[in-house]
């Protein structure tokens, strides 16, 4: 009984957070750095916060995360860490050669002040970068907003320091920006843009950098990872069509304001409506039929659904997670007549509050959130109303072996299943896949605790 | 390709040979590397962790909880408040404002709910730059609510792990000598540095308990509040992990004139030594048998089962890089006795004597690292054409990429690597990885 301290009895509790369901801003934006190929992600900060952010990672994918740090000292956070961050741009230029260095600050350099555009200018005064190569920066103090705002602020330096317009009339081209997904959905996501046959610019892309194939050798930087020349290509693409609002939103409407590039913000393409309408906007902007292909995988989804719809009826879930995934999943969830009873976020922000009552006001039970939660407030809910299956990250596990619930793992971080980084849940695909965990779930508990006489064969 | 060293890390590189040794070390790392190292909280926090019964709350912004959320496998055989992860989730408002009322809010109604033995308050790196007064905080909260509520100064800046094992030691020294010694024989000790990573602690006190040493208290493994407390009634500090713990005992001996002596308990050798000091210290003909007959006994059940092991592992090639020089150097040892040669033996903390020490046990030509980088790391590995990596979570997949074997010597450990048992425990773990089938498929292996 691990937590056995999570009393049934729900208390107001206005400033205490216990068991997070979300953690800080600079592991996101490490995350959507490390979706830029040859690009080295930098920690503005003390060595810790790097240490931990790689460890995550690492635990995460069982891959290397490759990043620097400032290192900060009692000297730096007195005196700022201009010296720090301009000496560390110069080594790693010298030494590890990146293409880009993707600096994000921490709670301490943001508190001092550390003015990051000041700096990366004064490293390029000095000479520390070289011709051709570049750094972007993000501003991502954290105690504002959780990892998923940290990836949405890396994206716009991107967006901001890499994007440019070259010509007036805008070319044939799709700008895509994936959510806070694994590499296998952001890879599935571009697979399926690419279906309709015209140039498609996505970033960030974390596909062969954080899923990478064995090779026995080191590579500092994996082959994957979008390439810094596309993502300047992004500011002439005729649309973005971005993936999720939460991570995504500040990037895309950046690219619209800056260089007039259009953009279409769309849930993540997390199960069977969610990817209808990211294929539709793809039929829209590439003034393409729908390739059959894409229609079989579609049609599959639904003869899954249909086969096995009286299984799904009436389940009640439980969901922790970030924001444009529990969109998507609710939607999903909902549209199979699951019911997604209590849905739990760390990241804080009233626009989510307020799509999750679109999705759920009309439903004839009661669906519980807060924004933002905790997983303790989770375990409370779940105590008063128990469900039939919790999706969620890793930490969500405690809860299931407390409840004998059964759970499966979906978000961030996932510390001891392996899959996420090779099998996409994202797509037609993708759902199935989300479907098939879910009933295999399912259905080996009834297995289990069937009484011998209503054990079944065939299910 | 050619792995380049940064340039300024070149002093914090040696290689073994006719050279007289001298390394550079106990800098802090240089901007723009890719350190392994840690910060001050790291350091802190998992010193203090398994200090079961404590509410342990992080005041800063989420991050530094949520990373060290139920992390360490650090076991309890009761109490499972230590691995709830509670923080003050500093937010915008806070740092322009101070976080010291929603630090003595939370504190009061945990402390109400939980009904904790103590409670201690890591400041993060913020709390160091807004200037929250938590001492004056956790003082009010003690006077309350009449348990000790303990600051730890643990700001990530203001060093490097080491100087959070100092904090952490300093906090606990608040505990030691407020409890009830009266019960106290005189053949008793602490254990100072064993964590209790896979239940390891329980396998060093039930060696104690045989001997007929009486363990007062574990710090930190498995620990209670009341134990520490009545710390100081030990009649001697037995240090594993000098560098986390060295510094309590010091002030122990300072203050409560307790005498300490270093120890480790990887690799028979290294446990036999431990055992046979500690019997030693107390001067009883008593213990000290007691003490050969079970040495012998433990080693007579594990080490035919070696042997077997070793018949394969012969001559296999080793790098090590763990957090303290310590630790390297009982691995080594160690992985003598089956025959491995360490070619490559680094840590994150180490001092010159560390090392100078750690380049005797090594052959010529080993290479000695303080505070690497995986391209470090990697490029002397592929140089060594080594078998077997032993360190932490971040290196373990950087072994993996290049087809070396890997065993974990952290919090990521799923067996007890301590003691006798321990002992055959690694060499199974180092067998299952350095020959696993799985090199056949990556060495060479292309289609």
């Amino acid at each position: 009984m691990l937590l056995r301290h999570t009393p049934q009895e729900t208390i107001e509790r206005k400033a205490l957070t216990i068991n997070p369901a979300k953690t800080c801003q600079p592991i996101g934006a490490m995350y959507a750095a490390l979706g830029i190929h040859n690009c080295l992600p930098h920690s503005h900060g003390s060595q810790g916060c790097c240490s931990y952010h790689r460890s995550t990672l690492t635990r995460h994918f069982k891959e290397p995360a490759m990043a620097s740090t400032s290192s900060f000292t009692e000297g730096s956070s007195v005196f700022g860490g201009q010296a720090n961050l301009v000496e560390a741009i110069n080594n790693i230029f010298t030494v590890y050669n990146p293409d880009v260095i993707a600096v994000h600050t921490t709670c301490l350099s943001e508190t001092i002040g550390d003015d990051l555009t000041q700096m990366a200018q004064k490293a390029k005064d000095e000479g520390y970068v070289p011709a051709g190569k570049k750094v972007i920066y993000a501003s991502t103090p954290s105690y504002v907003g959780s990892h998923v705002t940290g990836y949405a602020n890396m994206v716009r330096g991107m967006v901001d320091l890499l994007a440019v317009s070259t010509t007036a009339k805008k070319l044939d081209q799709i700008n895509v920006i994936p959510g806070f997904v694994e590499p296998s959905d952001m890879a599935e996501i571009k697979r399926i843009a690419e279906l309709f046959g015209k140039k498609v610019i996505m970033y960030p892309d974390t596909s062969n950098v954080l899923n990478s194939p064995m090779t026995g050798k080191f590579k500092m930087y994996p082959k994957g990872g979008a390439k810094t020349e596309d993502i300047a290509l992004s500011g002439d693409s005729k649309v973005t069509l971005a993936l999720g609002r939460f991570a995504t939103g500040i990037g895309a409407k950046l690219l619209d304001t800056k260089h007039k590039v259009p953009c279409e913000l769309l849930d993540l393409p997390i199960g069977l409506a969610a990817t209808d309408r990211y294929v539709e906007m793809l039929k829209k902007y590439s003034g393409q039929s729908v390739p059959e292909s894409l229609m079989e995988e579609r049609g599959q989804l639904v003869d899954m659904i249909t086969d096995m719809h009286q299984y799904f009826y009436g389940k009640k879930v439980a969901l922790a997670g970030d924001p444009d995934q529990l969109v998507a999943l609710t939607e999903f969830l909902i549209s199979i007549d699951m019911k997604p009873v209590h849905i739990v976020t760390g990241t804080p922000g009233n626009k989510f509050e307020r799509r999750i009552k679109e999705l759920t006001e009309n439903l004839p039970y009661k669906v519980n959130y807060t924004v933002p939660s905790d997983l303790f407030t989770l375990h409370q809910w779940i105590k008063n109303e128990s469900v039939d299956l919790i999706i969620g990250n890793t930490y969500t596990k405690y809860i299931a072996r407390d409840e004998d619930i059964p759970s499966i793992r979906f978000g961030f971080p996932i510390l001891d299943r392996v899959g996420h980084q090779y099998f996409p849940m994202a797509g037609y695909k993708g759902a199935m896949r989300l479907l098939e965990k879910i009933l295999t779930c399912l259905l080996d508990k009834q297995d289990k605790d069937a009484p011998e006489e209503k054990f079944e064969l065939v299910m | 390709m050619e792995i380049s060293i940064l340039k300024d890390r070149e002093k914090q590189i040696v290689r073994k040979g006719k050279e007289p040794f001298k390394i550079a070390c106990g800098k802090q790392s240089i901007a723009g590397s890719v350190s392994q190292r840690a910060c001050v909280f790291c350091g802190s926090r998992v010193v203090l962790y398994p200090v079961t019964d404590a509410l342990h709350i992080v005041h800063g912004p989420i991050g530094c909880a949520a990373y060290t959320w139920d992390i360490r496998g650090s076991l309890s055989s009761d109490n499972e408040l230590y691995r709830s992860s509670f923080s003050t989730d500093l937010g915008e408002h806070d740092v322009i404002y101070g976080g010291e009322k929603k630090l003595y809010n939370i504190l009061i109604s945990l402390i109400d709910k939980h009904k904790p033995a103590a409670s201690f308050v890591y400041s993060t790196c913020i709390i160091g730059i807004i200037g929250d007064d938590v001492d004056s905080v956790c003082k009010r909260v003690e006077q309350e609510k009449g348990i000790p509520v303990i600051p730890v100064h643990s700001e990530g800046f203001k060093g490097s792990k080491k100087d959070g094992y100092r904090a952490a030691c300093e906090a606990l020294f608040k505990l030691v000598g407020t409890g009830d010694t009266s019960a106290i024989g005189t053949y008793s000790i602490n254990i100072l540095g064993e964590f209790n990573l896979a239940g390891e602690a329980w396998i060093i006190r039930d060696y104690y308990k045989k001997m007929g040493v009486e363990v007062v208290s574990t710090i930190t493994g498995d620990a209670t509040v009341s134990d520490i407390r009545k710390a100081h009634g030990a009649k001697l500090n037995v240090v594993q992990c000098s560098g986390s713990m060295t510094s309590l005992a010091k002030m122990m001996e300072e203050k409560y004139g307790i005498p300490y002596i270093k120890v480790s308990y990887f690799g028979i050798e290294d446990v036999s030594k431990a055992l046979y000091d500690v019997a030693e210290h107390f001067n009883s003909v008593e213990i000290m048998d007691k003490t050969k007959a079970m040495v012998f006994e433990e080693i007579d059940r594990i080490y035919p089962k070696i042997l077997e092991y070793r018949k394969d592992l012969s001559g296999k090639k080793a790098a090590i890089y763990v957090g303290g020089a310590f630790k390297a150097f009982s691995l080594i040892k160690a992985l003598n006795l089956i025959g491995m040669r360490t070619l490559i033996a680094g840590s994150q903390t180490g001092t010159e004597e560390d090392y100078k020490n750690l380049s005797e046990v090594c052959e010529d030509g080993a290479i000695i690292l303080d505070d690497s980088n995986p391209a470090e790391l990697s490029k002397y590995a592929i140089e060594k054409e080594i078998d077997l990596l032993i360190g932490g979570v971040k290196e373990r997949p950087i072994a993996y990429k290049l087809g070396f074997g890997f065993c974990d010597h952290n919090h990521e450990r799923k067996e007890a690597l301590a003691g006798f048992v321990g002992m055959l425990n690694f060499v199974r773990e180092v067998h299952s990885t350095v020959m696993s089938p799985v090199w056949k498929f990556t060495r060479g292996g292309s289609v």
